[in-house]
């Protein structure tokens, strides 16, 4: 940990919609609203209207049965839904249905953990303190930033939503560690199958931030894990100057304007809060039986963790190349599609078609923003890239530059024809080439006495020329022949 | 006999006699509300126009041979915070003013949707059924048919008033606390409250929602079977609703009672309980007596303690259920505009709620509250599970339980109502069947000396409904006093 987070202390409730239910958590109304005209995706139920009355959607207490038991959390076998009492023009009964660890409340699940590596290296279990499911309340529209907004819009369709809310304990003790958290936290929803987090607002968090010794803060509406990390830099950093001047921190919540990029004090009246927290009783208890526990379990695929040291033992794969793959249920899936039936691979193509993956295809997607499941990749191109390499047909360099076509599914032995690109290793062609770079370069020649590590400028120049084509190994070998000469 | 003398079984077969048709039922019946409702005001919305086309309707449709469902077009008034969609329903509050829901609660669908009853008017209650009087309606108070400067009960003495005095055949009302049986009493009809989870609720404005149910008042026993009948039985849309059969009461009613053992609760009987009330439920007993019933002593020891509790779990239930109402989806919103969002909502709701709704949020909030609600709230519930425990007790020595259903006769209008403490001690004998969650069927038992109705409590085990309204039937059939429409005089 470096110096300049010594004392931060920082737990997180981040709260994960279930987009992949069908219906919302009491009532039959779909779950897809994004993009929905609003308040077209509503019901007497999640409207609240006077006499409409919950009823619980069963497949819910399945997906979060699967994320208990994938963050190895204690589910509790019966609960009562609790009801969270506030105003608020989001929330249209006047309360939340939600659950509750106290006043004879239960969690959904409690404890559980989320291991991350600090710097690729060091391991940190972090410990959960609960997870629970709730309702979404509607969605308030501002124009701009919260604060400067002339009005507020209300889209009921999101509400009554199902959210599972995750309660880490305040372990983490960096805006790094955070991100970390995260990222573990969206690979496991991610192979749990429950939701889709690249979907706009289907997760947000709230982070208790504070400096050991000062009262916390709650810094609300992050609305998406990329935040997170900035967020509580900012957050840390208007801490520790208000500390540096000698004021007295204030224990309070802030909302993250991710418009201006800062932690604003929202104005709030004088009251210390009260949920009046008491049993939904609209609702029956709620019970999860041992023999359902078991049979989710069952059907539950193999989680991130075991299926990197799977792949370390399988494919020959370090540690790190295997938990950065197996990160992406997607981009694992795929790697293990396509190296699965192939007798001949050995470890060196296993480490290519790996290293293919979580290079240049992993920067492609996050450039435009796409899942490989949006993409027309096959596994058949990866190998049939890695074999024309191997067989000298197309060097590394050119196969990089075949990459934005691949991606649209082409074959790369058509990118082969279109381009005209191929390995040339003719020796007299490159002698012919390397001469003329020569000639053309001669203060980079003279360098080279000076300072043998020229030799990568020369054989860049050549590269240039002929738009990467060359075989690397033969053109080095020719320069320095030349050279010496 | 006049139409509105008639039970509604009775005008069943004479429609299906073709004695009657339907647009001569209803038309009768608006015109006795015609004639009455100057005085006594139990309706606050009323439909005249829709029921007569469907009256219509409905007679064409027997004409063709097309059946219009058991209920063949009969008149029923609905308590005014029973869900029916595109139709006003208010709660009798100034908060959902213009209210139209756009639902049906499930008993509509299945009484006047399935079952073809005919809805004619929305009756006045207590706001939000909080009262025994009916006077905490927006709209003024009801007056009850027997003595006008009565009250009818409540909350539903909109309803109670209407069937007792033959403006409608059938009613529904809900009961949280006894606000079916209390105007059943005081009006001297049949109400009875189903147990807990035997109706859906389903489109029942909720005041309490882990003691409200819905259930008919009737003029006789026989028309409470009927529409029990139809409304009981699980409901998708209803979590607390129980799959449990429902029996055929309509038949299960002519049942002898020989051998039924009825239980005494002495602290039914006790200080507070009027003397002509007593006497006339006594001799009720006796009636049972004779038609072969024995009789045993019960304890319900911990009655005392009853109303506190009630009245704290209530008011604690409401001021959550209430907190929808703060005018910004639905209803009224303050016009006054200034300040944020919590000021509106506060001003909304600190001026279009009555005064004994705000005094039940305000102290079910506090009750609610951080460092008040172990000692109250789970306090509550702790008794709550005594009393369930003395009635289970109770249920091992006896079918069901016998007692008075209101410790008096109807009371005057203004009389309690800045004493909302007396107010709450006539639920003395009403609210613990609510925390116990068990049915119970008051009827009309005799007359005090200022001619004013008693009502008979009978009190069943978990779903029993068929043993009470057995009961009730034989000593209905015994008493012979539903045939009289109550007077309206003054």
């Amino acid at each position: 940990m470096s110096e300049k987070y010594k004392d931060v202390i920082i737990g997180l409730e981040v709260h994960i919609q279930l987009t992949n239910l069908k219906t919302k958590l009491f009532c039959s109304c779909s779950n897809d609203y994004r993009g929905k005209e609003p308040n077209t995706y509503v019901c007497p139920i999640c409207m609240g209207l006077p006499g409409s009355l919950p009823v619980a959607n069963k497949r819910a207490f399945e997906f979060a049965t699967r994320l208990a038991i994938a963050l190895n959390s204690n589910i509790n076998e019966s609960f009562w839904f609790f009801r969270k009492n506030y105003f608020y023009p989001d929330l249209p009964k006047g309360f939340q249905i939600s659950q509750y660890n106290k006043a004879g409340g239960r969690a959904f699940g409690d404890g559980g953990e989320i291991t991350i590596k600090l710097n690729g290296k060091k391991k940190k279990d972090l410990q959960l303190n609960r997870i629970h499911l709730e309702e979404d309340p509607a969605r308030l529209v501002h124009k701009g930033s919260i604060a400067t907004s002339p009005y507020t819009l209300v889209d009921y369709n999101r509400s009554g939503v199902t959210l599972i809310e995750i309660v880490s304990e305040p372990v983490m003790n960096s805006p790094e560690e955070a991100r970390e958290y995260l990222k573990q936290l969206k690979s496991i929803v991610q192979y749990t199958g429950i939701s889709n987090l690249d979907f706009e607002g289907s997760c947000r968090v709230d982070a208790n931030i504070s400096i050991k010794g000062h009262p916390r803060s709650e810094v609300k509406n992050i609305n998406s894990f990329r935040e997170v990390e900035r967020a509580l830099k900012w957050e840390i950093q208007r801490q520790k100057n208000l500390i540096k001047r000698g004021k007295d921190l204030i224990q309070e919540t802030r909302h993250w304007d991710d418009k201006r990029r800062i932690t604003i004090g929202l104005r709030t009246k004088e009251f210390e809060k009260d949920y009046r927290y008491f049993p939904e009783q609209d609702l029956v208890p709620i019970d999860i039986e041992k023999t359902f526990i078991n049979k989710v379990k069952k059907e539950l695929p193999e989680m991130p963790k075991t299926r990197s040291k799977r792949f370390k033992k399988d494919y020959g794969l370090s540690e790190f190349d295997s938990e950065i793959l197996v990160l992406d249920k997607d981009i694992a899936d795929f790697y293990e599609e396509g190296v699965k039936s192939q007798k001949s691979y050995q470890s060196d193509n296993y480490k290519q078609f790996c290293n293919w993956l979580k290079g240049d295809i992993s920067r492609w997607l996050n450039f435009n923003n796409k899942s490989i499941k949006d993409t027309k990749l096959k596994p058949k191109q990866v190998r049939d890239l890695i074999k024309f390499i191997k067989e000298g047909k197309i060097t590394g360099k050119i196969a990089k530059s075949y990459i934005n076509e691949m991606m649209n599914g082409t074959e790369i032995s058509e990118i082969l024809k279109k381009t005209g690109k191929k390995r040339i290793a003719d020796e007299a062609k490159i002698v012919s080439i390397v001469r003329d770079v020569l000639s053309e370069n001669q203060n980079i020649v003279e360098d080279f006495k000076k300072n043998p590590k020229a030799l990568e400028a020369l054989i860049g120049k050549c590269m240039q020329k002929t738009k990467g084509q060359l075989d690397p190994e033969k053109t080095r070998e020719i320069i320095l022949n030349l050279i010496k000469k | 006999m006049k139409i509105n003398e008639y039970m509604g079984f009775e005008l069943i077969e004479k429609i299906e006699n073709k004695e009657l048709s339907i647009q001569e039922i209803i038309r009768s019946y608006y015109e006795r509300i015609d004639e009455t409702e100057d005085n006594l005001h139990s309706f606050v919305h009323l439909t005249k126009e829709k029921a007569l086309k469907k009256a219509k309707k409905f007679d064409d449709d027997l004409k063709r041979g097309k059946s219009v469902g058991r209920l063949y077009g009969l008149p029923i008034a609905i308590k005014d915070l029973i869900c029916i969609k595109n139709n006003l329903t208010t709660c009798c509050s100034k908060i959902l003013k213009g209210y139209k829901p756009p639902y049906n609660a499930t008993v509509i669908e299945r009484l006047i949707e399935k079952e073809g009853a005919i809805h004619i008017g929305n009756t006045n209650m207590d706001e939000f059924a909080m009262g025994s009087s009916t006077e905490n309606s927006c709209y003024g108070p009801t007056y009850n048919p027997w003595d006008l400067a009565r009250v009818p009960g409540g909350s539903s003495g909109g309803s109670g008033a209407a069937i007792a005095s033959g403006q409608a055949i059938f009613a529904l009302g809900s009961d949280t606390g006894g606000s079916i049986r209390s105007p059943a009493t005081y009006c001297g009809v049949v109400g009875l409250k189903p147990t807990y989870g035997r109706v859906s609720r389903y489109g029942l404005v909720a005041f309490a929602n882990s003691l409200d149910q819905i259930g008919p008042i009737t003029r006789c026993v026989h028309d409470s079977a009927l529409l029990l009948e139809i409304m009981a039985g699980k409901d998708p849309l209803d979590s607390t609703s129980v799959d449990i059969k429902v029996d055929n009461y309509t038949e299960e009613i002519f049942q002898s009672i020989e051998k039924k053992v009825l239980g005494i609760p002495k602290e039914f009987f006790g200080e507070g309980i009027a003397k002509d009330v007593k006497n006339s439920v006594n001799s009720a007993i006796k009636k049972l007596e004779s038609l072969g019933a024995t009789t045993v002593e019960i304890s319900i020891p911990h009655l005392e303690y009853t109303v506190p509790t009630y009245y704290l779990l209530c008011m604690s239930e409401a001021s959550s259920n209430l907190a929808r109402f703060d005018g910004l989806r639905y209803g009224k919103m303050h016009e006054d505009l200034s300040g944020d969002v919590f000021d509106v909502f506060s001003r909304t709701r600190g001026e279009e709620f009555g005064v004994e709704v705000r005094r039940r949020i305000i102290l079910g909030t506090y009750t609610l509250s951080a460092g008040y609600y172990d000692m109250f709230y789970i306090k509550a519930l702790k008794v709550r599970t005594l009393i369930k425990n003395d009635f289970q007790e109770a249920f091992k020595k006896c079918d069901s339980i016998v007692c008075p259903t209101m410790p008096n006769t109807a009371f005057k209008i203004g009389e309690f109502i800045n004493d909302p403490l007396q107010m709450y001690l006539m639920d003395v004998l009403t609210c613990p069947v609510n925390l116990a969650g068990l049915p119970s069927l008051s009827i009309p038992c005799g007359f005090d000396n200022n001619e004013l109705p008693i009502g008979f409590q009978i009190i069943g085990d978990y779903f029993d409904e068929k043993g009470i309204l057995n009961i009730g039937y034989k000593l209905e059939q015994e008493l012979k006093l539903f045939r009289k429409l109550a007077p309206v005089k003054k």
